[in-house]
This record gives C-alpha cells, sequence and structure tokens, in this order.
C-alpha cells in the first residue's frame, strides 16, 4: 500500500477500513526521531499527528482527539506513518490484555494509587 | 519487571492496559474516569461526530444539540513504562455500534449503575454478559453517599450472575474509584486462565 503524502485522507481511506497492525484505541504511538523535512512534505492531518506524537508515546484515541481527526483516519494514517519508518506502533509488551503478569502490574500500580 | 531491551525498537518499551466504563446515561462515567484521570477529560466531539457518520449520519439537528460529549477518556501512569487507559462508552444507542472498538484490547470493564434508574444500565450489563468476552463487575454509584437499595435487590434486578461482582462506589473519589478499578481486574484474574 502506497502512501501518498498529497491525498487527503477522506480520499486516501475509501477502499481501506483494515489496517495491518491491532490499532486499538489505547494502542501507544511513538517516534524515534524528529525528521523535519519528512514533515515538511506530509499532508496536514499526517503531519499533525507526527507531529503531536513528538510530545512522547501516546495512545491512537489522544492522537485522534487532539489532532481533530477522527479514529478511522487516524488508524490509516498512523498506518502509513509507520510504514513509512516515520512512527513506531506499539507491539505491547504482552499477547493478551489478560495476561495475569500484565493485570498484577496494573493491580499494583492501582493500589499504590489509593 | 524489566523488559528484555530490543535493538530494533529501541525508544519502544511503554505498555498500555485499557479499562472500559460503561453504564447509562448521566450514571456517573466521566466523573469517575475524571477521578483517576491525570490528564483533563478529553472532549471527543469533534471526533465522535466524524466517528458517527457512517453509523448514523448526524444530519438531524435535534439529535445533534443533545450531543455534548458522547465519549470520553482518561489516563494514568502507573509507572514510567505503564500507562492505564480509561474509556467511557457513549451512552446513547445510536453510538452503541462503537463499543466493540472501544471494548477490544480491554483488561476489564466496569457497567456503572445508578440505582434510580436502575435500567438505564441494561443494555451495557446485556452488552457485557453476551457480546463481549470482557470480564465485567457492576458498581453502583453512590450518589449520596448511602446505598438506597440493597446490593442484593440490585442484583436480582439485573439479574446478575453470581459469580459477577457487584459493588459500591463514589464515582468523585479517587481512592474509591481506584479499589474499584481493582476488583475489576482481579476479577479478570479469576475468570482467565494464567496463561491467557
Ligand atoms: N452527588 C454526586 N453527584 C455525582 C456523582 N457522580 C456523578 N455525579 C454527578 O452526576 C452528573 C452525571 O455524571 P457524569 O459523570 O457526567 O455521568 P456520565 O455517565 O458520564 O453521563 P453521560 O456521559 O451523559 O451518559 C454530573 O452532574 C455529576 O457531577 C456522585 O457520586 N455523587
Ligand atoms: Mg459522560
Amino acid at each position: 500500500m502506497t502512501a501518498n503524502p498529497w491525498v487527503r485522507p477522506y480520499v486516501l481511506t475509501g477502499g481501506r477500513t483494515q489496517t495491518n497492525h491491532q490499532l486499538y484505541v489505547h494502542t501507544l504511538v511513538s517516534a524515534k526521531h524528529f525528521d523535519a523535512r519528512a514533515a515538511a512534505k506530509l499532508s496536514p492531518e499526517s503531519r499533525r499527528l507526527y507531529d503531536r506524537v513528538r510530545l512522547g508515546p501516546q495512545s491512537v484515541a489522544e492522537l485522534s482527539a487532539h489532532c481533530g481527526i477522527s479514529l478511522g483516519v487516524t488508524r490509516v494514517l498512523l498506518e502509513d506513518l509507520a510504514s513509512t519508518e516515520h512512527l513506531q506502533i506499539a507491539e505491547g509488551a504482552y499477547d493478551s490484555p489478560f495476561d495475569h503478569r500484565l493485570l498484577k502490574r496494573v493491580i499494583d500500580g492501582l493500589s499504590e494509587l489509593g | 519487571m524489566a523488559f528484555p531491551s530490543s535493538a530494533d525498537r529501541p525508544a519502544l518499551t511503554v505498555t498500555s492496559a485499557k479499562i472500559v466504563i460503561a453504564g447509562g446515561f448521566g450514571v456517573g462515567k466521566s466523573t469517575m474516569v475524571a477521578s483517576v484521570s491525570e490528564i483533563p477529560p478529553v472532549n471527543t466531539e469533534a471526533w465522535m461526530t466524524q466517528a458517527g457518520e457512517s453509523v448514523d449520519p448526524l444530519s438531524d439537528s435535534s439529535a445533534k444539540t443533545t450531543t455534548t460529549v458522547a465519549m470520553d477518556f482518561g489516563r494514568v501512569t502507573l509507572a514510567p513504562d505503564l500507562l492505564l487507559y480509561l474509556f467511557g462508552t457513549p451512552g446513547q444507542p445510536r453510538f452503541w455500534p462503537m463499543w466493540d472498538d472501544l471494548c477490544r484490547g480491554a483488561s476489564g470493564a466496569v457497567v456503572l449503575v445508578d440505582t434510580r434508574q436502575l435500567e438505564s444500565s441494561f443494555p451495557a450489563v446485556n452488552y457485557f454478559e453476551n457480546d463481549s468476552d470482557v470480564p465485567f463487575i457492576v458498581a453502583v454509584n453512590l450518589f449520596d453517599g448511602k446505598l438506597t437499595h440493597s446490593l442484593e435487590k440490585v442484583r436480582d434486578a439485573l439479574c446478575l450472575d453470581e459469580r459477577t461482582p457487584l459493588v459500591t462506589v463514589d464515582a468523585r473519589d479517587r481512592r474509591s474509584t481506584a479499589k474499584t478499578l481493582v476488583t475489576a481486574l482481579s476479577h479478570t484474574m479469576k475468570s482467565t486462565p494464567t496463561r491467557a
């Protein structure tokens, strides 16, 4: 799938509803480094997402909300940015949301909040 | 817990988990999310307006005026490498198709109920009983600090399985919310195999 940076996202997503990664609303996205030259060539929407990721690892939902781009379009654009190595999509340290090691860590963290 | 560092993905060792807060209109979902979130509740109106288009075009202006914040989410940094996200599900029926998307990959769910309008949370209970693999608990939001109906009555009215935990919560209180989330995840642990 080629990502033409000049195509409007709504056109871009026309035939694409499926993404390759498991992009949950809480999947984290991050950037290794910021390439200003590459950023200048992106569509305005992709550029907003790319700029925002500089702040640190963020979820797909946060990126969508903060950049004012619908969730579906955000997913497709993030996939494209990941396939061109602009961004990394976290694979997650655990295979399942029910992995007991993950659950235990979250429970321990929440217990300390109280 | 230490994560093995990977040479080809050096920047990314942070993990995220998600808990869904469901329930009827005005039961306190946003309040509960806000009580523990470190970021202000995110106003997702623009996002929802677009996301909902394919489901139910918002050409109907009367529907639109009732949409304030259709859904919200919060974030809690539990450790430098561990983020917890809380997602409130939109209560309005026209946004129900979004529930699948929100619940996918969740570690647990809390169905919040208000005993003054129990029936508004029936769809959420139905959803988690029948249409989702995400283990859930039910929490009665104690709006005025005391329980107006016994938990047994609430359990009967909701036709809840004996194994589904039923607790009370003060959704405004960080501690109470955190405790409820712990109950939800402990329930997930009990309901899933060790090597899930
Ligand atoms: N006194 C009291 N008020 C509460 C409590 N929880 C929520 N409220 C109030 O009840 C109202 C509804 O709470 P929300 O958190 O907005 O409920 P919600 O489930 O997000 O509502 P919708 O998103 O509209 O479905 C708000 O005015 C809250 O301030 C509580 O524990 N005690
Ligand atoms: Mg709300």
